[in-house]
């Protein structure tokens, strides 16, 4: 087929719909999020005094490192979907969420005593973080790669793998309200575990399915 | 890349399109063809592509340019965007061809002509593709692309409604890109 012909066919088709990439990525993400918050809130549950907890700075504080991860991992994401669109600040903007963590770890270790620290560290939840983030982390990852599909990520694997983190960080804001490990260190410890599987598994999969 | 001015013109041709323009749309792709051409061939020696297979490399870049078109930021230079998809489809082609052993063309120039590039007899990738499709959507396509008929006159010629031929060229044109990328040849 000459290369004229193929464009009689292409022209023929520009009829079709042509999907709005920004309305997909929030519809696919609102979609997952809401599953997510439904599982959460059927069978997992706040935790019983969260009223009292929400009056406290280190509960409040792991809410405010998790939506800022997920801000961050959403704007790279959707730079990524497009071919060519410069990163800009995006590139750099989802690390505040680690740098914030680090400085409350820091904090954290000068302010108990070093008796603290290993309890603290270890918390009394941490298989739960385990599992229930990666679960809670699926339908918005799904989500997530439903809508990359729809873009054009020049690079699959890094796409996915920023998926991930955007799907664990939104999987850690719900749980966050659940876990009673409020203390920066376990945070750092176990809920980092837990994002960054779910960035491997988007990685892993973005890298097959992504392609186009 | 190409120049700022033709940038420019792309741009303006690509946003009329996306309004409905269909007459932009050709005029576009027309226009991107011997620029895309030019980049196939430049970047295609240094990675390793054949000459001849120039033309089946341009024709994935332009089935990609359409089926991604919606990722353009219309508020963006069209530039970055056509460059990122090219370089996409030339890296995918190049892994297709990663276990073919290469020789410098240098080396074979003297033997090379531009009428590889014409010879009306060569069989592109995409008729061997065509012949992956079923029946029904091999005669769409053919009708819609080689023999340059319209949307209406395909439709009565295959006593289809005109919206079931869209959505079936739609559908055939995918399976095309898919094909390419499975690089099943």
């Amino acid at each position: 087929m000459k290369t004229e012909d193929l464009i009689n066919a292409i022209v023929a088709d520009a009829a079709g719909p042509k999907p709005r990439l920004g309305g997909v990525f929030a519809g696919a993400l609102v979609a997952g999020t809401a599953i997510s918050a439904l599982i959460f809130f059927l069978w997992i549950h706040p935790r019983a005094d969260f009223l009292q907890a929400a009056m406290t700075a280190r509960f409040t504080f792991k809410f405010i490192v998790t939506s800022l991860l997920a801000i961050g991992a959403f704007g790279l994401t959707a730079r990524l979907a497009r071919p060519g669109a410069p990163q800009g600040l995006w590139g750099v903007a989802w690390l505040a969420a680690p740098t914030l963590l680090l400085l409350a770890v820091i904090a954290e270790l000068y302010t108990s005593p070093s008796s603290l620290w290993a309890p603290r560290l270890v918390g009394v939840n941490a298989r739960f973080c385990l599992v229930l983030i990666p679960l809670l982390s699926i339908a918005p990852l799904a989500g997530a790669l439903l809508a990359l599909r729809e873009g054009a990520p020049t690079r699959p694997r890094l796409a996915g793998g920023f998926a991930g983190l955007l799907a664990g960080a939104i999987a850690a804001t719900l749980y966050a309200a659940h876990c009673t490990d409020d203390s920066p260190l376990f945070v750092a410890a176990w809920y980092s575990i837990a994002i960054a599987i779910m960035a491997l598994a988007g990685a892993l999969v973005g890298s097959r399915f992504l392609r186009w | 890349m190409g120049s700022p001015e033709i940038e420019k013109e792309w741009a303006m041709l690509m946003r009329s399109a996306l309004n409905g323009d269909f007459g932009a749309y050709r005029q576009l792709f027309v226009s991107l063809v011997p620029f895309l051409r030019a980049v196939t061939r430049r970047n295609g020696a240094r990675i390793g592509i054949r000459h001849d297979e120039t033309e089946d490399i341009v024709q994935e870049i332009l089935l990609a340019l359409h089926l991604k078109r919606h990722t353009w930021d219309v508020e963006r230079p069209i530039g970055p965007w056509i460059t990122a998809i090219a370089r996409n489809k030339l890296i995918d082609a190049r892994r297709r061809r990663g276990n073919r052993t290469f020789v410098p063309i240098d080396e074979f120039s003297e033997f090379l002509s531009d009428e590889t590039d014409s010879d009306p007899a060569a069989r592109s990738d995409l008729d061997r593709l065509l012949e992956k499709l079923t029946d029904k959507q091999r005669d769409l396509v053919r009708s819609l692309s080689i023999e340059g008929r319209s949307v209406e006159e395909t439709a009565r010629r295959l006593n289809m409604k005109e919206g079931a031929v869209r959505v079936a060229l739609h559908r055939a044109i995918k399976a095309l890109a898919a094909l390419y990328r499975s690089g099943d040849r």
